[in-house]
């Protein structure tokens, strides 16, 4: 086999096959996909289903922590979980660029593979493109997946009541810090690792002790500031949250620091946002704590009637002020 | 207008530095301030080394602080 | 962490900010100068905890904020040359100029780099020989400093490739210009600690001595902003006008003196154009004549077409302190974050920005 990806392996000829034998195969092994048809056929009980899609391009490819083949399978299976569905099969889509080292694309599959079994889920269907030089940035890939939602369930984003509590699951802002240290090349003395993990089984614990749990979302892109607005603005809610619970590990407090970063707009790949009756709030909290992903989880702040679409924060010298969405991205700054 | 960071410097090679903040370690140009040595805190502007900082005086600040809030230690 | 967490400390603001009531008596106007100073106000939501005869003004504090749209047109124009690799701090991405940005030139293509340091930008045009490497030059007296040796270095190193677009400029002469302003009355000024590390507390001396106004040289953390307005306050209560040093973990009185060897060996003052203030006498920068090779206006003349504002703007008259971003008939309806129209709202430390981001 080439140690490199050539144009050749996206003609769909020799080439293509021996890629998806011997590399894609190997690392997802289920009867649906081994059939090798033209599409995956599943049986599918419940309610409702589930059914999202998402593409995820970053550099690099490889970080602290994860690397994009794990950000694509738990970026889609959380987005389903968020919905407190049970996630069930995924797709998966390659777009690769040509020269990309073959040992890298393994490396992927099998860290995908890795997170497919922790979340499990399988991978029943895929498709790989090989593009020119420049047409790409080494590799992207998308991936779609479908999920079951129980009987009765009704979890949204506009589902929070003025009094209900807002749990956090966590420490913020690892992924995004994670990623600018690999990309600055900044030296560490501590670790700094993004969060990038599948949370269906905390929510699937979660679940189990509430049928109150109003609103789940991932804080992602933006952070915790943008999703906050997202739940208040489609609630039509306000959310007052405090400064003082939230947690911030300290490496990515001082990346933050040098960096001139706001944490509450750097993006996060394993952390939820719940909202919940504040009858349940504690049962879910104490639920949240045993689980490895919610180890951390905090109510950070609770759903207010008005100002509606608002966020604020009492401040950790006791002001209080606005927590705005994030406008355009976050460069380092010196000003 | 002026982000700077209080760090501290762990190495030093010439005029180059490297200051750490919060566990996270940053090269930092020495030149505007040569006389810093390893252990010192500096501020940190721009990939610069601006000024050192002075840990009696910041412990006289919080001092006053206390004093003027009427908060014991 | 060190020198932070300590100057964070609630218990602590609660008692200052009971302090600050007891102490005012009579309503007093400050600014801070200082962009970073007017962010933090509102990160902690200071405003709303101080007694209401204390009432704080933004100043001209943001270099971003006060760089006119011919510094960003020029930059925009360098940006388009096939030869120029224009490199920048990530402030200046996202300012407007006539009819374009830095991040909308970037999408088109041209070879705009954020850095960190302007140490990066030399190692650019290290690595780029057959480029012209041009840094967008921008900042106080903290950053100018750093600036100076990048040139010096480049200088040593024989670097024909490396130029900058000139927009330093220097605060005490924006402040005197503040205080001749009829329309402005302040009672004291909260003065930039980044700054004054560098330039120490003498050249603000001026303005206690002459036109009798407290100063207080303040650190960033809300206990040293907290610090400093009560210290005003005594100053005020006491009909005393003294420059005061509340920063003292980081300023000196004499400031670095160094780093201003470093400043005054490769530029030299000159007049400066402010955006909403004006031309100011001796609030700027230029390159020295040994160093003019490194002027990239210098070397290579730029065309810039006709420099544009939009006029309904204030940002003028908010970098002074006479109005408020809630007076501006564009505020929040036209000019916002995502949409710039002034470089008030680009800037994270611009007020129209801090007034949107954390206020209602």
């Amino acid at each position: 086999m080439e140690d490199n990806i050539l144009l050749a392996h996206g003609s769909g000829g020799k080439l293509s096959h021996q890629l998806i034998k011997d590399l894609f195969l190997p690392q997802y092994d289920n009867p649906v996909l081994a059939k090798l048809d033209d599409a995956a056929k599943l049986r599918l009980t419940g309610d409702c289903l589930a059914y999202t899609t998402d593409s995820y391009v970053v550099n690099p490819l490889f970080f602290k922590g994860g690397d994009i083949g794990r950000l694509a399978v738990c970026g889609t299976v959380n987005d389903l979980a968020m919905t407190g569905a049970k996630p069930l099969y995924l797709t998966a889509s390659f777009i690769i660029e040509e020269g990309l080292p073959l040992a890298a694309l393994k490396k992927i599959l099998i860290s995908m593979k890795q997170a497919s079994e922790e979340a499990e889920v399988e991978v029943v269907a895929g498709d790989t493109k090989v593009v020119e030089k420049g047409a790409a940035d080494k590799l992207f890939i998308t991936t779609s997946g479908i999920g079951v939602i129980e009987k009765g369930l009704n979890i949204a984003g506009a589902n929070a009541k003025a009094g209900d509590r807002v749990i956090l699951s966590g420490d913020i802002a690892e992924h995004g810090v994670a990623i600018l240290v690999e990309r600055e090349g900044m030296e560490l003395d501590v670790e700094i690792k993004s969060d990038v993990a599948p949370l269906n089984h905390l929510v699937a614990q979660m679940l189990k002790v509430s049928r109150k749990i109003r609103c789940l979302r991932d804080p992602t892109r933006g952070g915790l500031a943008t999703t906050l607005n997202e739940l208040a603005t489609q609630s039509e809610v306000g959310i007052r949250i405090e400064e003082d619970k939230l947690s911030i590990k300290e490496g990515v407090r001082g990346v933050c620091e040098i960096l001139g970063l706001d944490p509450l707009y750097v993006g996060n790949e394993g952390k939820l946002v719940a909202v919940v009756d504040p009858e349940d709030s504690q049962s879910v909290l104490e639920k949240m704590r045993q689980h490895p992903y919610g180890t951390g989880a905090q109510i950070i702040g609770e759903v207010v009637e008005k100002p509606t679409g608002r966020v604020f924060m009492k401040t950790s010298i006791g002001g209080s002020r606005i927590v705005d969405m994030l406008a355009g991205e976050q460069l380092p700054r010196i000003c | 207008m002026c982000l700077a960071a209080p760090a501290r410097i762990t190495k030093i090679e010439g005029e180059r530095g490297w200051v750490e903040v919060g566990g996270v370690v940053r090269e930092a140009n020495l030149q505007l301030l040569p006389e810093a040595k390893v252990r010192d805190y500096v501020l940190l502007h721009a990939g610069f080394a601006i000024q050192k900082l002075d840990e009696e005086e910041a412990e006289k600040t919080l001092r006053i602080l206390r004093e003027i809030a009427e908060i014991g230690n | 962490m060190k020198y932070i967490d300590e100057f964070r400390n609630r218990e602590l603001a609660q008692g200052l900010i009971k302090k600050i009531v007891e102490r005012s008596t009579r309503p007093v106007k400050l600014m801070e100068v200082c962009g970073t100073h007017t962010v933090n106000i509102f990160r902690y939501g200071i405003k709303e905890l101080l007694p209401e005869t204390v009432t704080l003004l933004s100043g001209p504090g943001c270099p971003v904020c006060v760089t006119p749209n011919e510094t960003i047109d020029k930059a925009i124009a360098l940006s388009r040359e096939k030869d120029v690799i224009l490199v920048t701090f990530g402030d200046m991405m996202d300012v407007p100029g006539s009819s374009s940005s830095l991040a909308k030139e970037k999408s088109q293509g041209a070879d705009i780099r954020v850095v960190y340091s302007v140490q990066d930008a030399l190692k650019i045009a290290t690595e780029n020989p057959k480029k012209k490497t041009v840094f967008l030059a921008i900042g106080f007296e903290t950053t100018s400093p750093t600036v100076a040796v990048s040139l010096i270095e480049a200088e040593e190193l024989g670097l024909r490739n490396y130029f900058i677009l000139q927009g330093h400029k220097l605060i005490p002469p924006a402040m005197k210009a503040l205080v001749e302003d009829e329309n402005l009355a302040l009672d004291g000024f909260i003065c930039p600690g980044h700054v004054s590390t560098i330039i120490g507390q003498r050249p603000y001396q001026f303005l206690a001595t002459q036109y009798k106004l407290p100063c207080v040289i303040s650190g960033f953390e809300p206990l040293d902003i907290l610090q400093s307005i009560y210290m005003l306050i005594n100053q005020i209560e006491q009909d005393r006008a003294e420059v005061k040093i509340q920063y003292k973990r980081s300023v000196k009185e004499e400031g670095n003196p160094l780093a201003l060897q470093k400043l005054y060996r490769a530029f030299q003052v000159s007049d400066s154009n402010w955006r909403g203030l004006g031309l100011i006498p001796g609030s700027g920068l230029k390159l020295r004549n040994e160093f003019k090779n490194f002027d990239v206006e210098e070397k290579f003349p730029i065309e810039v077409g006709e420099v544009k504002e939009n006029p309904d703007c204030i940002c003028g008259s908010i970098l002074k302190g006479i109005k408020t971003p809630l007076d501006c008939p564009l505020f929040r309806k036209v000019c916002r974050p995502e949409n710039p129209i002034g470089p008030c709202m680009v800037s994270s430390e611009g007020s129209c920005a801090a007034y949107y981001k954390f206020r209602q």
